[in-house]
């Protein structure tokens, strides 16, 4: 039961990607040259929704307010940076990389092989990176 | 893909249904949303020599796999079902700016002289699908998250970390747009 809704939530989050263009290479690179409004507006009212429903679901559920934090570590920005390169590049975060397959944009294939070498490759070296 | 096809969804569509994602999760499973790990569980799966950052126990995220096998689905019967316009809507600045750095008339959802499987030796398709992907998978470890864990629900959480990741996702795609790319791709 669990498990069918977290895939059903996927194909929304697939559909809504694939239809609002958010996988598309061309919309990231009018995000970054700040032609369009579009991403932004995705990206301001997807946390603005987000914010909203978690401040009124915590009234409700206070053991919300336990959920596991991130703390800060220098990756966060060192990382960040890396990520952001691959992003341009790409013109996709992880979510539309895998929305891409099923697509129809098999060649990133490609590029997920690619990412999960770089996850790889991070698993080896982790304890020598500053943190 | 046909010729018929839709327009793009708006921003104010889009963007509340993916925040909802946020609530949801939370709701469901108690889950803190983020597609990113995805790759972690997959490379812990897979990986026949494991280092400690790969020794847990993905079984108990296998909700983040269901859910990323629930977005192909999604990509699939979106793509099949209801195609968007095969000429994408873009500010006429972006498609001349492409075209001054080599890039046809935009269609589709990539361009197809990066993304494909015949490109991946040119120097663009190496760069944009190779390098790309690599920094992808390699960065959003590092950094813990990306622009779902970090830049959604970190930021729906008010994590400050979160907001020092996403300045540097955004300044990173930046570097990346307006020096890197007219000085490699020229």
């Amino acid at each position: 039961m669990r498990n069918t809704a977290f895939l059903l939530l996927g194909v929304i989050f697939g559909v809504t990607l694939y239809k609002a263009e958010i996988i598309s290479w061309y919309r990231i690179q009018e995000m970054f040259r700040f032609h369009s409004f579009h991403m932004y507006g995705v990206m301001g009212s997807a946390v603005a929704t987000a914010m909203i429903s978690v401040a009124v679901l915590s009234l409700r559920m206070p053991e919300l307010r336990s959920a596991p934090r991130r703390p800060f570590q220098h990756g966060v920005w060192i990382g960040g940076l890396v990520f952001g390169f691959g992003w341009a590049l790409t013109g996709a975060c992880p979510g539309p990389l895998w929305v891409h397959i099923g697509a129809g944009t098999t060649a990133m294939l490609i590029a997920i092989a690619s990412a999960l070498l770089g996850v790889l490759v991070y698993a080896y070296m982790d304890h020598k990176l500053p943190h | 893909m046909n010729e018929m096809g839709g327009p793009a969804w708006p921003w104010y569509v889009a963007g509340p249904i993916i925040g909802l994602m946020v609530p949801l999760a939370l709701l469901i499973g108690h889950r803190r949303w983020g597609v990113s790990s995805s790759l972690r569980h997959l490379c812990a799966i897979a990986s026949p020599v494991k280092p400690p950052f790969l020794r847990y126990d993905w079984k108990k995220e296998s909700w983040n796999l269901l859910f990323v096998g629930g977005a192909i689905v999604g990509g699939f019967v979106a793509a099949h079902w209801i195609p968007n316009a095969p000429i994408p809507d873009l500010d006429p600045k972006t498609v001349a700016d492409l075209k001054a750095i080599g890039f046809d008339t935009p269609r589709g959802l990539v361009p197809r002289e990066a993304f494909a499987f015949s490109q991946v030796l040119t120097s663009r398709g190496f760069l944009m699908m190779v390098v790309g992907g690599f920094f992808v998978g390699f960065g959003t470890r590092y950094a813990n998250g990306c622009t779902s864990g970090h830049s959604i629900t970190g930021l729906a959480l008010r994590e400050w970390p979160s907001l020092v990741a996403t300045v540097a996702f955004f300044a990173g795609g930046l570097i990346m747009t307006h020096v890197v790319f007219g000085w490699v791709l020229r």
